[in-house]
């Protein structure tokens, strides 16, 4: 018998500094899973196709995700809070068009940028006053504005299209900030954003603060926690940021029509959920949505290479959706079932 | 105030009687019999998907895969009758009750034994139902010509001058009425989503009351779908694209409660009337078809902000000792 085992300890429970590393339950974490999938999806498209790990392929296939990747680390952010947004892809839209009309009026290129920002701040943040004022689920707020935003385009525009930009803005969206690696300026603000994401989420007392209110938003309002003054800000920057990705879709596809954006607040919301965040709240990480913003981007770039339908890529994203958040779930039943 | 906003369905019915009156006094042609017929008519399929949903909202849930189910089992009936063409209607509308039914408990299995989260279930099934129609068909369409008469006839059938469409959702009203004031089964609804772990300790099972709103959901859109493709004479797949938002604010302007455990048959009717008069109102007013989602996004703030007032003064609890309390810790 050891010494240590004969001394009883004074208190009945062992208060480690912190968990006990163990190799299984690192392999079981979310973003573990996330790697093992991010890995074999660029395995399998190398292997399938040669064009895949072209440096200029890659980056013109983050094109296709990188805007909605921007408004997914908000987005990541309200439902860890357990509030959510619908009305982001109506926002953008909103956005586009006000952008649309300006450079249709002929304004330069740091004026319509500012417009696009300054509409999608504007509804961010009447999302977040009905959302904090009135009581009702941010679920119900968010339905209606989208109706709202996206009907005020429809009424607008109609069926009409605005065209007249000025190039330096479309350069914004169609060149590279960087040409080698060749780094589109919409990635590269992703991967500033997600930094600032991540260092405030997970290492100032504000990022804490979020995940006191999305396990017990009352407990965290009787520890101090301005819940809804949080609420409104995380709208608020909602909000801008679907102003960001409208400054820059419209400026990469260099035309705005009012269904512009259709749908995205879907996909958005499966980047989130795929990224490990709880839609119950207080559990998430900023890694996670990132690794699922690659996984899905370069599964669905590496399948339209292949020629599949992308009705039929929404099909396996679907698929991947719920069988990576019910694999998990077998898993854990089974070995733990009380 | 809060004694007459108790009487939600009362306020909602009579907004829309003044409703139909301004029109009428503006655009007279939309007073007539013949344009409220028409109104009915066009807004079956929004009272019975609606009144499905609402199942659904009453256990906490929410059923995003209704329009995606609709489209999918519309094309598989319509494919259906290719092969067998001039069976009786009701087999069809029987077989699309089945497939959408099964559907929905495809759903609903996800949702209660591996316990996911209904929003993420039926965001995931939506994009799978929807692409599935692809690779079922291979991307082309059903129209008219390939229906047979039988099959595309009868949502045209019509008694009173009213479409058999219209005299199915009325029969569903009818059932989902008794169904939840007068069965176990109904009450049970209520109680999983007004209190889970009260109506648990109450014997009352939660899979089993989630298996029975998913499947009622499926079935009921299921159903549509035949009777919207053989209505419209066409099945591809962009039919119903985004309805299930309509329906979600049909249900939300009825006063149903997305918390769950409140809502009411007459409420969710009225609510999805309200977007019927909407939408048909305005090409008779002359005003651009654009204009119907602005203002159905205005009327469910609206709606759902002087419901969340009322709610928080009157709240429907059981026993006054809990509606003090209640009150209490509103303050």
């Amino acid at each position: 018998m050891s010494e240590h085992s004969a001394t009883p300890s004074p208190s009945r429970y062992t208060v480690a500094d912190r968990a006990p590393r163990k190799l299984s339950a690192f392999l079981l974490r979310w973003e573990s899973i996330l790697v093992m999938m991010l890995a074999a999806v660029i395995i399998g498209n190398t292997l399938k196709s040669p064009y895949f790990l072209d440096p200029f392929n890659l980056a013109d296939a983050t094109y296709n995700f990188s805007e909605k990747a921007i408004m997914a680390l908000i987005m990541a952010l309200l439902i860890l809070v357990r509030e959510i947004d619908l009305s982001v892809a109506a926002i953008v839209a909103l956005s586009s068009l006000a952008i649309g009309y300006m450079g249709a009026a002929g304004y330069g290129p740091v004026a319509l940028i500012a417009t696009g920002l300054a509409v999608g701040l504007v509804c961010g943040a009447f999302n977040g006053f009905l959302v904090t004022r009135s009581g009702v689920p941010s679920i119900v707020i968010t339905i209606g504005t989208m109706s709202l935003y996206r009907g005020i385009a429809q009424v607008s525009l109609g069926d009409q299209a605005l065209t007249t930009y000025p190039q330096t803005y479309l350069d914004l969206g169609q060149s590279y900030l960087f040409n080698w690696p060749p780094t589109p300026l919409s990635f590269f603000l992703f991967l500033v954003l997600a930094f600032c994401f991540a260092i405030f989420l997970h290492k100032t007392s504000a990022g804490r603060q979020l995940f006191a209110i999305g396990a017990n938003p009352v407990a965290a309002r009787f520890s101090g926690i301005r819940v809804d003054r949080i609420r409104l800000i995380l709208f608020t920057l909602s909000g801008l940021l679907a102003g960001l990705g409208a400054v820059l879709l419209t400026a990469r596809i260099g035309v705005m029509r009012p269904n512009i954006a259709l749908g995205w607040e879907l996909d958005i919301i499966t980047m989130v959920i795929l990224g490990g965040v709880a839609i119950s709240g207080g559990v998430g990480t900023i890694g996670g949505v990132v690794l699922a913003v690659f996984v899905l981007g370069l599964a669905t770039f590496g399948l339209a290479l292949m020629n599949v339908p992308g009705i039929v890529i929404n099909v396996l994203l679907g698929l991947l959706l719920i069988i990576s958040i019910a694999a998990p779930i077998l898993i854990r039943g089974q070995s733990g079932r009380r | 105030m809060s004694i007459v906003l108790r009487y939600r369905e009362a306020i909602l019915a009579l907004i829309i009687a003044l409703m139909v009156t301004g029109i009428s006094l503006y655009a007279p042609p939309f007073g007539t019999l013949s344009n409220g017929v028409g109104v009915l008519n066009d807004t079956a399929f929004l009272f019975m998907m609606a009144l499905a949903q609402m199942i659904v909202i009453l256990t906490r849930g929410i059923d995003l895969s209704v329009a995606a189910n609709l489209a999918l089992t519309g094309m598989l009936t319509g494919m259906f009758n290719m092969v067998f063409p001039d069976l009786p209607a009701l087999i069809y509308v029987a077989l699309a009750l089945l497939i959408g039914g099964g559907l929905g408990l495809i759903n609903g299995s996800l949702i209660a034994f591996l316990r996911i989260p209904p929003i993420v279930v039926t965001l995931g099934t939506l994009a799978i139902f929807r692409g599935t129609i692809v690779v079922v068909d291979g991307g082309s369409q059903v129209n008219t010509s390939d229906m047979s008469s039988t099959f595309s006839g009868f949502p045209k059938l019509e008694l009173f001058g009213l479409s058999s469409v219209f005299w199915i959702a009325a029969i569903v009203a009818l059932l989902a009425w008794l169904f939840l004031g007068q069965t176990r089964s109904g009450r049970g609804l209520y109680a999983v989503g007004g209190n889970p772990v009260a109506a648990r300790y109450c014997g009352i099972s939660l899979p089993y009351q989630q298996m029975l709103a998913y499947g009622i959901s499926g079935a009921v859109a299921g159903m549509s779908g035949y009777l919207w493709v053989a209505r419209y004479g066409v099945a591809y797949v962009e039919i119903a694209s985004g309805y299930e938002l309509t329906v979600i604010a049909a249900c939300v302007i009825g006063g149903v409660s997305i918390g769950g455990g409140v809502g009411t048959v007459a409420g969710t009717l009225l609510g999805a009337l309200f977007i019927g008069v909407i939408v048909n109102a305005l090409p008779v007013m002359q005003v651009s078809p654009f204009w119907q989602m602005a203002i159905s996004g205005a009327v469910i703030l609206a709606a759902v902000i002087i419901n969340a007032r009322a709610e928080g003064r009157a709240l429907k609890l059981i026993l006054p000792e809990a509606r003090r309390a209640a009150a209490q810790a509103k303050r």
